[in-house]
């Protein structure tokens, strides 16, 4: 595989990595493939005519079309000649980012997924989907560029079981992003909303179209706190003390949502899609919509 | 100690510590909760939001309230807070305390002990010097004060006696007092006697005398005996103000020799008295197993009246004169004598001269004319012998007592008697008449179709009259008596068999000889006849009415024995002397109790001292309360109560008003089993404390229960084990007893369940488990230990089952009783010897009973036993062989169980063509 070479570099890391990449790498994978294999799909056509394997349409030929065009078999049945045309199936570059900051391995609950567990199982399972349709899937830093095939899953979900970054708040990778793309940023966006900004719009000057989706903990929505509390980052570089934390409450969702609001407004602007998911509801729902939300406009 | 109102303080300073509340108040106030430190992202959106009220930096005002009531309850309660305090001006010199110690103080011996130590204690911190004195047990030089600790660590020494003091004594101690003044404690029974007022007055001129006194009343005793054909007891009581009620318990001993409460009887007390009389109508066989009386509730000395002779049984002398006539049994003249006196009398029979040698109390002479030891009775008789002569043919045709009065008959008789209703005479056969006041018959009735026929007649005279205690309807004599010495002389004119009367064949003869008999019993022995005995103590009384061996009292002079009053030289007790036996008791036979008076001068207090209460545990509990509400209070407030810490918190708060200083005592009753038990059968095994033994006993038993309710009609419910020292045995109808080598004994108590489970119908089965390796008890170690075991139980004599028990055809026939092991004998209740083959059949008519017991060694219950899906626990034999061989283990169980529950039923199938053949004639 890839990472063999990858790995001999590091001989004496090479078992040890290799089995911390089979503890992590199949439980990624497999509940990416199960989240996925819940999606049922056909190939995934353009719905238009052009290149492809798959039939498409008869169209009665038309001056300028070529004579080796003309399906003969069927023109034998008619008086006026027909050209068989077929679907488009051109494959599509999709660029996952996922938000590997700090603040995403927060969860209110011990029991509940992590945000950033579930940011990487959104995108990996997302990932299967798209492969199986023949798309090109990669992360939007250079580490892995778009390919197809299920090489690439083993790739991707070697990427994301990478140790997290050390940053308190991430900010959109647009960099490698390919012009004309699609593209996935997956993140809680609760720091810098500028830098989202700037993604986005570099993203937007290459021609990229994509999704934003907001990942948030129940806990960060509903803000379940009362009495003398020093709130922390998770890294520990913001803190902020409060006596009393319940009074805060409305003024942190009022701001929330605000931020809500800020990123729909530049998604929209972008010509991008917006969602807020919940690591309380089921991952089901916003693999759904991620999925229709790329195929939509494409 | 400071006290304020209704409440003092012992450790006032303490209270000082409310000073620094206000101070706390302050420092409490200036101090926020303690943060918590929170990991949370979303701390980027709450930058630059403040707090909006200033205020919350401080802690809550009813927080601090909460925490203020805490301390302070924590302050007063250290400071040792006491509800009603005693405020006691100490009295200084010397304390003198007395205490009666009779055997009325026994009962509530404890708290005056309690009572006793207090004193001392009080008087330990006054430095006041103590000296005890009990009355019944005088110090031989008078009281020496001493310090209180020296004293207190003599109290346990200190015990009551079972006789009261003397007017002796008293005087003695008013003579030894020490000189100069002191103050007194005297804890009185309550009981006045002689010599106690001027004890008091001598008491008094020295300083303050306190009585104490206890609330209850003091109950008594009195003499035993028969009255009219009853046991009565005297119950005596001091304090006659209130009506009142207690029971009189009579024990005696039950046929298996063991002591157990025969009979109650209550008594009820009016306002005013202060004896009445509990009367028990016992049947003549209890009457004479009695022992003693005792007060239901009552543990002292004074509430126990010891049987003696006077209740036993009495020696019957019976002198015929028809011996000879054999065959006519009917017509002898002793027959219905002999009936009637046979239950509840010691029979004695011989010629005159042969019974007297034998002591008997009373002498019946069945239609005797001639005694030849006429010296030899009367002077028996005037030592209290009662003759009790009965008319007949004999006496009518003899001479005696015609001219003159004989000594041995209590009237003169008219010759030849008289004939009435016969076939040659005229008129019918007279009736009795009522008996008369003042007779010893009186308030028996007499029965209309009792029919005198014949009589000797008495001549008339001036005594003759007095001397009649019973008449015919026509005012003939039918019974006379005479008095000599001590003694007397009954005569019945009629004869003691049928042909005369048709009394003898009445109730009216037993009751009418009972009386008799009761009027016979010896009374305390006089003074005279007790002089030149000695006496020795088998069993005496200790103060709180137990009895003790009396192993190494000294002998007792008689004339001491006759005097009434007990004391240190002569504690009530069984006292016997050769034969005789003779019960002396704490309460002389005309003793009263009255009730003591103290003068006004006299401070009298209860034996229960009005306690304290403290309040230091409830104000410290206070604390802790509101200590936890603060915890509650604080978490809500810092927004930690959640989720399952609000649970715990919840559960604290409600759990808390549950625990208070006094504890609760969580109490189980788990007789569930117990009840289920009752209202079905039940196989039950014996717990052996070897928990494999156990499990396998329990298998084996639901084994046999699963086969029973499969083959029988018999369907026992899950088996039990049985814990002998706790469970009661008598719902259960079968015991299985594994013995194992090391297995505790049951407790006497224990035993006493098993014996009575035996007796009224249960069956053991023994299991040795060792096959019977070394022939039955020998050798094995499970056998000694069986031996051992089964030693106190009240098992008849047992054989090898003979090959015709019942047992072996009770539901299956059988002949082989195998187990896990195919063993040998198993041993059952033993036939009675004259059991005999019936005819025709291969069966002895055996015992009619079910064997107590069947003992053996072949491991049955691991033969039934049976896991939970119902498959055998463990193998038995080989092969086919082996479940053959479980499959006759099964059966003899189901003979088992059949024999308990039907008994001889079986036995007596054998029977049943002879009653069939009978019925058809």
């Amino acid at each position: 595989m890839s990472e063999t070479g990858q790995m001999s570099a590091r001989p004496a890391g090479l078992r040890r990595n290799a089995e911390a990449l089979a503890a992590t790498l199949p439980p990624l994978l497999a509940d990416a493939r199960h989240l996925a294999a819940t999606v049922q799909l056909g190939e995934h056509g353009r719905r238009l005519s052009g290149m492809g394997d798959e039939f498409w349409q008869y169209r009665p030929a038309h001056a300028g079309d070529e004579a080796r065009l003309i399906d003969w078999r069927r023109s034998g049945r008619a008086d006026a000649q027909f050209v068989r045309e077929k679907e488009w199936q051109a494959a599509q570059s999709v660029h996952l980012w996922v938000d590997d900051a700090r603040s995403m391995e927060f969860t209110g609950d011990a029991k509940r997924q992590s945000k950033a567990d579930r940011a990487r199982l959104l995108a990996l399972a997302l990932a299967v989907l798209l492969i199986r349709a023949g798309e090109r899937v990669g992360l939007a830093d250079p580490v892995a560029p778009p390919r197809s095939g299920e090489v690439q899953l083993l790739r991707l979900a070697q990427a994301f079981t990478r140790e997290a970054g050390s940053a308190d708040f991430g900010a959109p990778e647009a960099r490698a992003i390919l012009p004309g793309a699609r593209a996935v940023f997956l993140s809680d966006y609760l720091g810098d909303p500028a830098e989202v900004e700037k993604a986005l719009g570099r993203a937007a000057d290459k021609g990229v179209t994509g999704v934003l989706m907001q990942i948030l903990d129940p806990v960060e929505e509903a803000f379940p706190f009362d009495g003398r509390t020093i709130f922390e980052s998770m890294a520990g570089t913001l803190r902020h003390e409060t006596r009393k934390a319940g009074d805060l409450r409305d003024r942190y969702r009022a701001r929330l949502a605000e931020r809500k609001d800020r990123l729909a407004a530049l998604a929209r602007e972008a010509g991008w899609l917006f969602t807020t998911h919940h690591t309380g509801d089921p991952a089901q729902g916003a693999l759904l919509w991620l999925y229709a939300a790329l195929r939509k406009d494409g | 100690m400071l006290i304020l109102g209704p409440i003092g303080f012992t450790v006032p300073w303490l209270l000082w510590g409310l000073v620094a509340l206000p101070v706390l108040w302050l420092l409490l106030r200036a101090i926020p909760p303690a943060p918590i430190r929170r990991r949370f992202p979303g701390v980027a959106l709450l930058l630059g939001l403040a707090d909006e009220e200033q205020e919350t930096d401080r802690t809550p005002w009813w927080l601090l309230l909460l925490r203020m009531l805490a301390v302070a309850a924590i302050i007063a309660g250290f400071a040792g807070p006491v509800l009603n305090p005693e405020e006691k001006v100490p009295g200084g010199g010397p304390l003198l305390i007395v205490t009666d110690g009779s055997w009325a103080t026994a009962r509530d011996w404890t708290r005056a002990t309690a009572r006793m130590q207090a004193a001392l204690a009080e008087a330990g911190r006054a430095g006041r010097p103590v000296a005890l004195v009990s009355l019944t047990d005088l110090p031989a030089d008078g009281p020496v004060f001493a310090a209180a600790d020296a004293v207190a660590a003599g109290l346990p020494a200190v015990q009551p006696a079972a006789w009261e003091p003397s007017e002796k004594d008293m005087v003695a101690l008013a003579a030894s007092l020490p000189v100069g003044g002191f103050d007194t404690l005297w804890l009185s029974d309550g009981i006045a006697r002689a010599g106690r007022d001027s004890l008091l007055q001598v008491l008094e001129a020295k300083g303050s005398v306190t009585a104490v006194e206890s609330a209850r009343n003091v109950v008594a005793l009195g003499a035993g005996g028969y009255e009219s054909g009853a046991v009565t007891a005297t119950v005596l009581r001091a304090r006659t103000g209130a009506p009142g009620a207690s029971e009189v318990v009579a024990h005696g001993l039950d046929p298996a020799g063991i002591e157990r409460e025969l009979a109650r009887a209550p008594v009820a007390f009016a306002t005013g008295e202060g004896m009445e009389i509990a009367t028990f109508d016992l049947p003549p066989e209890l009457r004479n197993r009695l022992t003693r009386f005792e007060i239901a509730g009552e543990t002292t000395a004074g509430a126990v009246t010891l049987a003696d002779d006077a209740l036993k049984r009495r020696k019957v002398a019976l002198v015929t004169g028809g011996a000879g006539r054999e065959g006519l049994e009917l017509l002898a003249p002793d027959h219905y004598l002999r009936q009637a006196l046979a239950p509840t009398a010691d029979l004695i029979e011989g010629t005159i001269g042969d019974v007297l040698l034998a002591g008997p109390d009373v002498i019946i002479l069945a239609d005797i004319a001639k005694v030849a030891e006429v010296e030899d009775v009367t002077a028996w008789m005037e030592e209290g012998g009662l003759l009790v002569r009965f008319a007949g043919p004999h006496l009518a045709a003899s001479d005696v007592g015609r001219d003159e009065l004989d000594p041995l008959l209590p009237v003169r008789l008219r010759a030849g008697g008289r004939s009435v209703g016969g076939t040659m005479s005229w008129g019918e056969p007279k009736t009795l008449a009522p008996f008369a006041e003042g007779s010893p018959f009186e308030g028996l009735s007499a029965p209309a179709d009792v029919a005198v026929s014949a009589q000797v007649l008495a001549q008339p005279g001036p005594d003759l009259a007095a001397a009649t205690v019973a008449t015919l309807a026509d005012g003939t004599p039918l019974v006379t008596r005479r008095a000599v010495g001590d003694g007397q002389i009954v005569l019945f004119h009629v004869s003691a068999n049928a042909e005369w009367s048709s009394l003898p064949l009445s109730g009216l003869f037993v009751q009418m000889l009972e009386r008799l008999a009761v009027s016979s019993r010896p009374t305390r022995p006089e003074e005279e006849e007790l002089s030149g005995t000695v006496w020795a103590a088998e069993r005496i009384l200790d103060a709180f009415g137990a009895l003790e061996d009396a192993a190494d009292l000294p002998g007792i002079a008689g004339e001491r024995l006759a005097e009434p009053r007990v004391g240190p030289d002569l504690p009530p007790g069984l006292y016997a002397s050769g034969d005789r036996r003779m019960a002396v008791n704490a309460i002389a036979p005309d003793r009263m109790l009255i009730a003591a008076e103290w003068p006004a001068s006299v401070a009298v207090e209860g034996l229960t001292v009005v306690r304290e209460t403290l309040l230091k545990g409830w104000l410290l509990m206070a604390a802790l309360a509101l200590l936890m509400v603060d915890l509650v209070a604080s978490l809500a407030l810092a927004g930690r109560l959640t989720g399952m810490r609000a649970g715990t918190a919840a559960l604290l708060l409600v759990l808390m008003p549950a625990v208070s200083p006094d504890g609760a005592m969580a109490q189980d009753a788990s007789e569930a089993p117990l009840f289920a038990a009752t209202g079905n059968v039940v196989l039950a095994h014996v717990a052996t404390g070897d928990a494999q033994v156990d499990d396998i006993a329990h298998a084996g038993l639901l084994g046999l229960s699963t086969v029973l309710f499969a083959r029988t009609s018999v369907e026992p419910i899950e088996p039990m084990v049985v814990d002998l020292e706790r469970d009661d045995l008598s719902v259960f109808t079968f015991l299985y007893w594994p013995v194992t080598a090391d297995q505790k004994a049951p407790s006497p108590e224990a035993y006493l369940k098993l014996n009575r489970y035996l007796r009224t119908g249960g069956m053991i089965l023994f299991d040795t488990r060792d096959a019977d390796v070394s022939g039955f008890g020998a050798a094995s170690p499970e056998g000694r230990r069986l031996q051992a075991l089964a030693a106190p139980l009240d098992i008849p004599p047992l054989e090898p089952m003979p090959s015709d028990h019942v047992l072996t055809r009770s539901f299956y026939l059988l002949q082989d009783f195998p187990g896990r092991h195919a063993g040998r004998a198993i041993w059952v209740e033993a036939a009675p010897p004259d059991a005999e083959r019936a005819e025709g059949m291969p069966f002895r008519n055996l015992n009619d009973g079910v064997t107590p017991v069947v003992i053996g060694g072949n491991d049955w219950a691991a033969a039934w036993a049976i896991d939970d899906t119902g498959r055998p626990l463990l193998p038995v034999g080989r092969g086919l062989g082996g479940e053959r061989q479980r499959e006759i283990a099964y059966r003899f169980g189901v003979n088992l169980i059949m024999h308990v529950l039907t008994g001889n039923y079986k036995s007596d199938q054998v029977h049943v063509p002879a009653l069939l053949e009978r019925l058809g004639q």
